[in-house]
């Protein structure tokens, strides 16, 4: 069966953005010729910085005939009908139609349309210069003498030539006609832009990419990352050194070559003074040179790896030197960084945040640092933390933002502040806190355990959320600048690991306070004269406390965020749904340990079967109910009850003590005894729907026993609402 | 006497007369720097203003640029306050313009089969001039030394055709090719003993006292009203030379000259730390709206293709 060979060569592509692009060829492709009823064996996309190539093996040389009958009118139908049939299936006379006859409705015209299977070749000729005018590059730009027109090509950088060829692999293939952007599909590609410049021909996957590794390009991401890391990892071996890996520069570094050529370079030993991150950050950022340790130790030696894309001459002793010139003046400056940071405390840097904004509506870093402060101090008993060094910690917690070492690598800020106060001297706990309180990171990045550092963490989170909150900036869909969903992710892992926090009431008395900021930034931000005034925000009931509407929104943004915790922990999220149904439910380590107790519960027989009777009840409550237009949710009359069957009055003493002690237990957080308690009342509600009918002629014993059964809803609803449970 | 030969690994005037030698070559006028002060080459008109409109135009130029925040004292190596630029511009840009820059190293000495050149992903804007374009750094050896960007818009104009623009950071480029770690020992002229001239001899004293009148003696209440002097003149000239009906714009380049002036005391300005962070976003789109206004009115001129 033939195979497609395409290559897309161009300027220089950027690295990022490379692996999405050879994804995004291939699904363009192959979906194009699936849609047209083109299926295909395999197909593999791949990039390198000059270009992108995609291979589609096992297509059909034409595709498939296709035979389509078209019905018509009645014979004998009125001219105009006929007319539009023989248009619509492209005949010239009824002579080209046959006719059917429907034994019901009579005869009718019957067209029969064949079309011939199309040329594979003439397909990839009109699907192809689609993708590529329409190809998902991130940026895209318009160059050279075409771009005076308007509706000129755009591709990411100038695009400069097509190789296409389609054909079997025992014969030349052919070159599928198509041109675009002045660009025509060939069969001549270029190899390594210095080490192997002139043309090559290709004819199909195999040859072109056994010709492009000749001519010093290898074409397969993965193997160049492959060679990268083996050459880089041997080297650094070969000098007793050990390599700093780093996914995401050896993806990057291998997307800036199509030639790896690996060297070592070294630096001078005195700039091992400056923090180590600190050194890995500028060679990474800067250079995107890997950082080497003294093998069998975390001491970062002074030595790094390059990756050229240059077999020189010299053996790459020109390269190597004019690299450690660039680092060697890199890390002069990252010293000078350091230095200069020292010479001034933290508590000094105070008054510049004050000048920076966070966030328009929101108010300075200063502000804002304020409300972090406040809150850190406040949550720090309930973590276990010393107020006062958590109130310290959270006034710090920013200031090596304005550093000269985080100014020009962001990505350090924390871990810089906290390098700086532990050489200030202050205490290991608020050093620590700086650098821990953005943690986690991400779901894989540690949980800090020092009680300060928890504190000015969850204070940090949830006054950023409290404050977007405030001002309706909300993740929605895939959006999430802010990191939000990230916050409350943290705020989740500090909690379930045994804190508690009445979050909703936190989040009220915090809206406070951000209220006071976005006033004050209103203020700043308007033009003189103009007042300002608090947004009004609604108050509801809430479980019997009178509560911000805004935080419910919130809490219910951490119901979400805790079900996928809990799912991926392998809970039910119909559960967590269940928990959060009752009112009053803000505490989510209680909610997640409720959650456990009832899953455990559920997966007993007596669980099992207790949730079958309460299914049951809430059916027969909810057709009855809706029959008579009425609640039946009055108590039960014990008295009544015990005059009706043996079942009955069974139930209604059961339900009576397992509400009361579950209730007990709940109260006492003692989930597993609640459900407990809830597990008696599975043989009287088994006995109960075995004896006795609900439906019975006497009124008042129906009305008794519709409320009896309400009495299991609402026994159920001391832990959580059934009704939410699926199954 | 003998004269030095501008070799261009031997000095730094050399290295400027290979580069003008090669580019003229290649059809380029080579213009001499623009008599104001710039923050980058891209600020000459032969660049802002010659991309827009559909008129060819090959040009390269040096340009002395200001960057009032980078004044080190003269006691940093790699940094300062005022550093040249080799700026070509082509346009359209020609096919092969990679092919250009790259044979334009050769000819300064870069010799491709011993160094590791790269083009690593560089999205250039600036916002200020209201323009952005793709290209990116070109690495020798890992170091940058010259930005590589294919104009897209200019002043908020599409430009159309796309030109390239090649702008060659001199210094970084002649401590490269000299072998020299420190930007004042960079040799200037070429010649031998008491005649030998350094790049300190010529520029060290001039960094220090800058620096100092940037950050600490610049005078802030001139500079804000020279902003807004700039600014209104900036408006009046365009008004002045509006067109009537069916006509050409008559002072633009006037006009665009107090743009630049604007664009440098704002400069001045916040290297002197007297612009808070929500002013500065004001103060640069006050000065993209005289480059936009200017652009505009560019393109009704002969020049602009009108």
């Amino acid at each position: 069966m033939p195979d497609l060979l395409l290559e897309l060569r161009s300027e220089e592509i950027p690295a990022r953005m490379q692996r999405r692009a050879a994804e995004d060829l291939r699904k363009l492709v192959t979906d194009a010729l699936v849609a047209r009823g083109f299926l295909y064996e395999g197909a593999k996309a791949f990039a390198t910085p000059r270009r992108l190539a995609l291979h589609v093996a096992g297509l059909p040389a034409r595709g498939e005939a296709v035979r389509e009958e078209r019905r018509g009118p009645r014979v004998g139908a009125p001219e105009a009908a006929i007319q539009g049939f023989l248009k619509s299936a492209g005949l010239t006379s009824l002579d080209q139609a046959t006719t059917i006859t429907d034994p019901k409705k009579g005869e009718f015209y019957l067209a029969v349309i064949e079309k011939a299977g199309r040329e594979t070749l003439d397909v990839l000729a009109e699907i192809l210069p689609e993708i590529v005018k329409s190809f998902p590059w991130p940026k895209a730009m318009r160059w050279g003498a075409a771009s005076a027109q308007p509706g000129a090509l755009r591709w990411v950088r100038p695009l400069q030539s097509i190789v296409a060829t389609f054909g079997p692999e025992t014969e030349t293939p052919e070159v599928v006609p198509f041109e675009v952007g002045g660009i025509r599909a060939g069969t001549t590609t270029y190899g390594h832009r210095f080490l192997a410049p002139g043309p090559i021909e290709v004819r199909r996957f195999d040859d072109y990419i056994q010709a492009l590794e000749k001519a010093k390009v290898i074409l397969d991401a993965d193997r160049r990352k492959d060679v990268i890391l083996h050459d880089a990892r041997d080297l650094a071996f070969a000098c007793g050194l050990d390599l700093v890996e780093d996914e995401g520069l050896l993806e990057e570094v291998a997307g800036l070559v199509e030639w790896p050529v690996v060297l070592l370079g070294s630096f001078d030993a005195a700039f091992l003074d400056i923090p180590a991150e600190a050194i890995r950050a500028t060679i990474r950022a800067n250079q995107k040179c890997f950082v080497l340790r003294k093998s069998g130790s975390e001491d970062l030696a002074p030595a790094f790896i390059l990756v050229s894309n240059l077999l020189a001459s010299d053996g790459g002793l020109a390269i190597t030197a004019g690299n450690e010139r660039v680092v060697r003046a890199r890390l002069s400056d990252a010293k000078f960084f350091w230095e200069t940071d020292k010479a001034t405390k933290l508590e000094d840097r105070l008054p510049k945040l004050d000048t920076i904004v966070f966030h328009e509506k929101l108010g300075t870093q200063g502000m804002r640092i304020q409300r972090i402060a406040a809150l850190a101090k406040e949550l720090a008993p309930l973590v276990g933390a010393d107020p006062a060094q958590a109130e310290q910690a959270a006034r710090l917690a920013k200031a090596d933002l304005v550093t000269e070492m985080v100014g020009e690598f962001p990505e350090l800020q924390g871990l810089m502040g906290a390098k700086y106060a532990a050489l200030e001297g202050l205490p290991p706990s608020v050093a620590t806190a700086l650098g821990d309180h953005y943690k986690p990171l991400g779901p894989t990045d540690r949980v800090p355990s020092d009680p300060v550092a928890i504190a000015v963490a969850l204070a940090d989170k949830i006054d950023t959320l409290v404050g977007f909150w405030a001002i309706d900036e909300k993740p929605t869909g895939s959006k999430d600048p802010y990191a939000l969903r990230r916050a409350a992710l943290g705020v989740i892992r500090y909690l379930l690991e045994g804190r508690r926090l009445n979050l909703v009431r936190i989040f009220d008395k915090h809206s406070d306070e951000v209220g006071r900021s976005i006033i004050e930034a209103k203020i700043a931000n308007a033009p003189a004269g103009v007042s300002a005034f608090a947004a009004g925000v609604g108050s509801v009931d809430w479980g019997g406390q009178t509560t911000n509407v805004k935080s419910l929104d919130l809490l219910a943004f951490f119901a979400d965020r805790l079900k996928v915790y809990l799912r991926d922990q392998g809970a039910r999220h119909d559960l967590v749904d269940a928990v959060f149904a009752l009112p009053g439910q803000d505490d989510l380590l209680l909610i997640a340990r409720r959650v456990e107790a009832l899953q455990k519960f559920l997966e007993t027989e007596d669980g099992k079967n207790l949730l079958a009777g309460y299914k049951r009840a809430a059916n027969i409550l909810r057709i009855e109910e809706k029959k008579d237009g009425r609640a039946y949710d009055a108590e039960p009359d014990a008295a009544l009850a015990a005059q009706g069957e043996p079942a009955e009055r069974a139930l209604a003493e059961a339900l009576q003590t397992a509400r009361a002690e579950a209730s007990k237990a709940v109260a006492a957080e003692d989930f597993a005894g609640a459900m407990r308690a809830l597990s008696t009342l599975r043989a009287p509600v088994d006995a109960f729907f075995t004896d006795v009918t609900v439906n019975a002629d006497d009124p008042k014993l129906r009305e008794n026993r519709l409320a009896l059964l309400n009495a299991l809803r609402a026994a159920t609803r001391e832990v959580a609402d059934f009704s939410k449970i699926e199954g | 006497m003998p004269s030095p030969a501008p070799t261009p690994n031997r000095s730094f005037q050399g290295l400027i007369l290979a580069l003008q030698t090669y580019w003229a070559d290649k059809g380029c006028v080579i213009l001499q720097p623009y008599d104001m002060e710039v923050g980058a080459g891209t600020f000459h008109p032969a660049t802002t203003l010659r991309a827009l409109g559909p008129k060819p135009w090959k040009a390269a130029y040096v340009q002395p640029s200001r960057r009032p925040k980078d004044g080190r004292y003269g006691e940093n190596p790699n940094r300062l306050q005022h550093y040249y630029q080799f700026q070509v511009i082509l346009k359209p840009n020609p096919p092969n313009l990679q092919e250009l820059y790259l044979a334009s190293l050769e000819a300064i000495g870069v010799d491709l089969k011993l160094h590791d050149i790269r083009f690593v992903e560089d999205d250039w804007e600036s916002p200020t001039l209201g323009a952005w374009g793709l290209g990116w750094e070109c690495w020798c050896d890992g170091m940058e030394v010259s930005q590589f960007t294919y104009f897209q818009q200019v002043a908020g104009f599409e430009c159309a055709p796309v030109a390239g623009e090649l702008t060659y950071g001199l210094e970084r480029l002649a401590m490269y090719v000299q072998g020299v770690e420190n930007v004042y020992d960079l040799d200037f002229n070429g010649a031998e003993g008491e005649d030998r001239v350094t790049y300190g001899d010529v520029f060290l004293q001039a960094e220090q006292e800058y620096s100092r009148h940037n950050f600490e003696a610049a005078d802030t209440t001139m500079l804000f009203r020279q902003f807004t002097d700039a600014e209104s003149a900036c408006r009046a000239y365009l008004d002045a030379g509006a067109p009537n009906e069916g006509e050409r714009h008559r002072m633009v380049q006037p006009a665009y000259d107090q743009c630049i002036k604007a664009s440098h005391v704002f400069n001045l300005l916040d290297a002197r730390g007297v612009i808070s962070v929500t002013e500065r976003q004001s103060y640069i789109l006050r000065v993209r709206e005289l480059a936009k206004a200017c652009g505009a009115a560019w393109l009704k001129t002969a020049g602009g293709g009108a």
